[in-house]
């Protein structure tokens, strides 16, 4: 049993930002991250809102902040398997395949993955047909027919992105309004490669080694429509990574945990920070900034409001 | 034209022929330095460093190398269209080929089957 101040799951740029803060204060920190590292900003192509910083890629930053809390001593662990968690004493429990870490605070950064439409078709042309990258796979279908699922700002964007590839996109989008940006609803409506099925879903992609067609149903009156189309992207968001917590912390109606200001949960001793928190907004900057404030939080319900304590 | 990574990058075709021909086991990443493709490296520089995985020779190839061609074309890869393109080589052939992202499960089951 390794004992710490504070253990983080997760080591996206809201659960690094908390270790670099802990850490730094001194506090003995490891964080557990379940992949390689970096969370969703190293599924972004390019940073250039970050305060600061000129345009980077989001990998890199990542890797910037993961050597920062390193070089101040946070104990980075890396394709950790979490069995089991015991997060109702004073001391918070997490168990994983090789080790069980206990802390009496315990920082959620479990982040978020893309929202798949979860059919079987879909996955049998991940990487043949279908996409969840606009930017790395859109060059595979030129002069080509595709769809794009979606109606946010990201589905919009990336097909107005993806005209400069495909002879044709279409958006198919489940209610009959979008959830974009009007900006960005504008320039896809003008956009004369751009066609729409609103209030339609996908039924089932069609293919057999590779993608080349999909049945759309719409909604209202049930209709089966097929396209031949190569390519389809799915863009439709992301889901908080919160499974294991059920039952065990109050989440919202959408899974993500619900906190307070200070980060901390329902349950004393236990923050959540960055995509996993219920909040508006999500950005890099959010993120750091919930792990900044998870971290502060931790130390002041470890040591109270006393820095000689610390 | 070699990607930013901590893996050893093959720059030619005659390079990985010369790899796949003189290693039984070698696992190579094709890619750009995107979102999908980031992932894999990583997983592959951890189970480099990891010291599990000492017979199998793990490298990268930049997908827009004109030399890449040597992937690209491949007839495993005739319908990927998704990045990277990752290919298992065993005693010269491709063994397994897989599109677009994978985490580093999959690609250590994919070790334990092909190596």
């Amino acid at each position: 049993m390794k004992k710490y101040d504070a253990v983080i799951l997760g080591a996206g740029p809201a659960g690094l930002t908390a270790g670099i803060y802990l850490a730094r204060a001194k506090q003995n920190v490891v964080i557990l991250d379940k992949g390689t590292g970096g969370g969703q900003v190293i599924l972004t192509h390019a940073v250039a809102n970050y305060p600061g910083l000129p345009e980077t890629y989001g990998y890199k930053l990542a890797s910037e902040m993961k050597k920062q809390a390193q070089s101040f001593g946070c104990e980075i662990l890396t394709s950790q398997k979490i069995q089991s968690l015991d997060i109702s004493g004073n001391e918070k429990k997490v168990v994983t395949a090789e080790e069980t870490f206990t802390a009496p605070s315990l920082i959620v950064a479990t982040g978020g993955k893309p929202r798949t439409l979860g059919l079987e078709s879909e996955k049998k042309f991940q990487g043949t047909g279908i996409s969840y990258c606009a930017t790395c796979d859109g060059d595979f279908f030129t002069d080509q027919e595709i769809i794009v699922v979606g109606g946010g700002n990201s589905a919009l964007e990336e097909a107005v992105s993806l005209t400069k590839y495909a002879s044709k996109v279409t958006i198919v989008h489940q209610f009959d309004h979008f959830q974009g940006y009007a900006h960005a609803v504008q320039e896809a409506e003008e956009n004369p490669k751009i066609s729409f099925m609103m209030e339609s879903v996908v039924e089932e992609f069609l293919g057999d080694t590779a993608l080349t067609g999909v049945k759309v149903r719409h909604k209202p009156t049930g209709k089966i429509t097929e396209l031949n189309i190569t390519g389809a992207f799915i863009l439709i968001g992301y889901v908080p990574s919160t499974e294991m917590f059920s039952g065990m912390l109050e989440l919202n109606g959408r899974g993500e945990i619900v906190t307070g200001d200070d980060m901390m949960s329902s349950v004393p001793g236990v923050f959540a920070a960055g995509d996993v928190r219920a909040k508006k907004f999500r950005q890099i900057t959010t993120a750091v900034s919930d792990g900044t404030v998870a971290a502060l939080s931790a130390m002041d319900y470890m040591y109270g409001e006393d820095p000689d304590k610390i | 034209m070699t990607l930013d990574t901590n893996l050893k990058h093959v720059t030619s075709a005659k390079e990985l022929e010369e790899l796949i021909s003189s290693n039984e086991n070698v696992m190579v990443c094709c890619g750009r330095m995107g979102p999908m493709c980031v992932p894999v490296y990583a997983a592959m520089e951890e189970l480099e460093a990891s010291g599990e995985y000492d017979h199998v020779v793990f490298r990268d190839m930049a997908f827009d190398d004109p030399e890449a061609y040597v992937i690209r074309n491949l007839p495993e890869c005739a319908t990927f269209r998704g990045l990277p393109f990752t290919i298992y080589y065993k005693n010269g052939k491709v063994a397994k080929a897989t599109s677009s992202i994978q985490s580093k499960d999959q690609i250590t089951s994919i070790l334990k089957e092909v190596f």
